[in-house]
């Protein structure tokens, strides 16, 4: 397991790019839904449906010879509208209804895909592929790959950056005790930032024709850097305050004059316009799209993350979005240890993130960055 | 003249009329009482003229405007707004951030002015930080600025209540039971701030069961039971008024 973090072999370090491509993809998914649970209060069950969707409408319109980025930025947009459909059914009634209608509309959305022909008469459940990749074509010269190299380290630059101010500004506040957790973490997730730089820059700089892998991982990283510095920026806005007063007590927010209603279809729609966008790297890094690989575990990982890693926090989400894809890589080669078919081992893995999401409840409820002091409080 | 005219108010909750052609009238400038035994329908009354809770018939005035169809929201923002009767906060929110939250017509509520106007943001979020400084201040809650809203005690959160709705810049404020709770000493500090913002030309309309409270702040009361008038007038008639004393007290 260590080579992961240390080895420079070919086969490894395209895995790694590859955990690094899935942490981003899901990431940028848990950033929409961070926003609707997070910061809104609103129950979306149904991530698998908005992802679906994103990721088919891009799809579709990119073989339809419609230019990549705008089949992209149209998927995110169709998946915004099936948040306005299920926020004009349900956001009037109790707040119940919406995680229902929305895990029911998922599972609509993915038997539609599944039972229509929707592309080239081929039956659904054949799924699409062949579809145009990001970055595909594209060859690098020197110039370019030394210009995404420069772009990729100003992104983590900048994550590590925020790692040592968040260190710096815990440690000055915390006890003794939590002192060495924190310089520990803080060592810890530094390292592993600096092997997830490595990492992309070098699979950068070899950027091979046609590897589209490389090309998503450049995309992905930009995209979900891009989705991160918008919410933040959001959240800390007025606009943000009121999201997050709806969240705490609706009633004092209509009793202060804002429309609630609108404010809840606003936070579905930009969360599943960026959960949907999450759809369209999703259904490129697999370079097919299966009405299956949108069922509703998919929905459930990204709570899991967004859980594990504070919901409520951006930073939070990301560091959950790392730690769910550093556990599949690290419990991937179980099967090596335990004397276990497969179909037990892959059950075992999910056991153990449930015990794993229970202890967290127990010590952790707030999750690994959640604020604890906002547990304790009082309505 | 009447700022808030309620005439004609229907509510019923399955068999039980909670408020019965009830009529209501806060003039501008004053404070007016609203008392009646429990269950009287008092805190109905006013989730009726807040409309936050339709009423099934009646007309509702305020400020010459019709408002019984309005949305709550569209009412607080014409200039009435609601406390409740037991004190809601927004715990995980600072209690500057309960107060900003309240600033009326934000540009950053907007979330594409986010992007577009960041300057203009920066600068109204200045000013409805000083101002709600200012009302911190005068209820005594400075100190508690940057503390969660949630870690406040049950007085501090109703004079966080009424801070919060003086920070919408107000016509008229619906109290509902601001002395529920509340030491001796924080009531009185409650009343002087009544009497000054009213001052200021803001009218208020109480509900209370302390009478001391309500004898010395309102202008006039009205009475309700069973959902329905019983009495009007000013505190003193109402305190001699033998139909509200047996409505308080029994035959």
């Amino acid at each position: 397991m260590l080579n992961y973090l240390f080895s420079f072999d070919p086969g490894i370090l395209n895995y790694v790019a590859f955990l690094l491509t899935s942490m981003a993809i899901y990431g940028l998914m848990g950033l929409g839904l961070n926003l609707q649970w997070g910061f809104t209060g609103l129950i979306n069950f149904g991530i698998a449906g908005f992802v679906a969707v994103g990721a088919y409408v891009t799809v579709i319109l990119s073989l339809t010879q419609v230019p990549i980025v705008l089949a992209m930025l149209a998927g995110g947009f169709v998946a915004a509208l099936f948040g306005l459909l299920m926020g004009f059914a349900t956001l009037r009634l109790r707040e119940d209804y919406l995680a229902i209608v929305t895990i029911g509309a998922s599972e609509l959305v993915r038997l539609i895909f599944n039972n229509e022909e929707l592309y080239d008469g081929r039956p659904g459940s054949m799924g699409i592929n062949g579809f145009p990749l990001p970055l595909e074509s594209f060859r690098p010269t020197t110039f370019t790959r030394v210009g995404m190299v420069a772009i990729v380290t100003v992104i983590f630059g900048l994550a590590l950056w925020k790692l040592w101010q968040w260190a710096n500004r815990r440690l000055k506040s915390a006890a003794q005790k939590q002192k060495v957790a924190i310089t520990a973490v803080a060592v810890l997730a530094g390292l592993l930032g600096l092997r997830a730089y490595v990492v992309t820059a070098i699979s950068l700089s070899n950027f091979r024709a046609n590897q589209a892998g490389n090309g998503l991982l450049f995309v992905a990283l930009i995209v979900t850097a891009i989705a991160f510095w918008v919410v933040e920026r959001l959240i800390r806005s007025p606009w943000g305050r009121v999201l997050k007063a709806i969240r705490e007590d609706e009633e004092i927010a209509k009793a202060l004059g804002k429309n609630v209603f609108a404010y809840k279809l606003q936070s579905l729609m930009i969360g599943g316009f960026l959960t949907g966008i999450g759809g369209a790297l999703y259904a490129w890094q697999q370079s097919n799209v299966y009405p299956d690989n949108f069922r509703s575990n998919l929905t459930f990982n990204v709570w899991i993350l967004m859980v594990l890693g504070g919901a409520g926090t951006n930073p939070g989400v990301l560091l959950g979005a790392v730690i769910f894809w550093v556990y599949t890589a690290l419990t991937r080669d179980l099967n090596q240890i335990l004397p276990l078919p497969t179909v037990q081992i892959d059950a075992f893995r999910m056991v153990f993130i449930g015990l794993l999401l229970i202890a967290l409840m127990v010590w952790r409820p707030q999750g690994i960055l959640g604020n604890r002091d906002e547990l304790t409080l009082g309505k | 003249m009447a700022l808030l005219s309620a005439s004609g108010l229907v509510k019923t909750f399955g068999g039980v009329t909670a408020v019965d052609s009830a009529d209501l009238e806060v003039a501008m400038g004053s404070i007016t009482g609203l008392i009646g035994p429990n269950g009287a329908g008092k805190t109905t009354l006013f989730n009726l003229l807040s409309n936050f809770i339709p009423s099934d018939r009646g007309q509702v005035m305020f400020n010459g405007q019709s408002i019984e169809r309005l949305q709550p929201h569209e009412i607080a923002r014409l200039g009435m707004v609601r406390t409740f009767q037991v004190a809601r906060t927004l715990s995980r929110l600072s209690v500057l951030e309960n107060l900003l939250l309240a600033t009326q017509q934000q540009t950053g509520e907007k979330f594409w002015q986010v992007w577009l106007q960041p300057g203009k943001i920066a600068a109204e979020e200045q000013q409805s930080r000083d101002r709600a400084m200012e009302i911190l201040e005068s209820i005594g809650l400075a100190h508690k600025a940057h503390d969660y809203a949630g870690g406040l005690s049950g007085g501090q959160r109703k004079l966080l209540e009424i801070g919060r709705a003086l920070m919408t810049r107000p016509k008229l404020i619906l109290l509902d039971e601001p002395a529920a709770g509340v030491n001796p000493t924080l009531i009185n500090q409650i009343c002087e701030y009544i009497t000054y913002w009213n001052q200021q030309g803001l009218s208020f309309l109480i509900i209370e069961h302390n009478m001391d409270v309500i004898m010395s702040l309102c202008d006039r009361v009205w009475v309700l039971a069973e959902g329905k008038n019983l009495a009007v007038g000013t505190p003193q008639e109402i305190q001699t008024n033998a139909q509200v004393l047996e409505a308080y007290l029994g035959n």
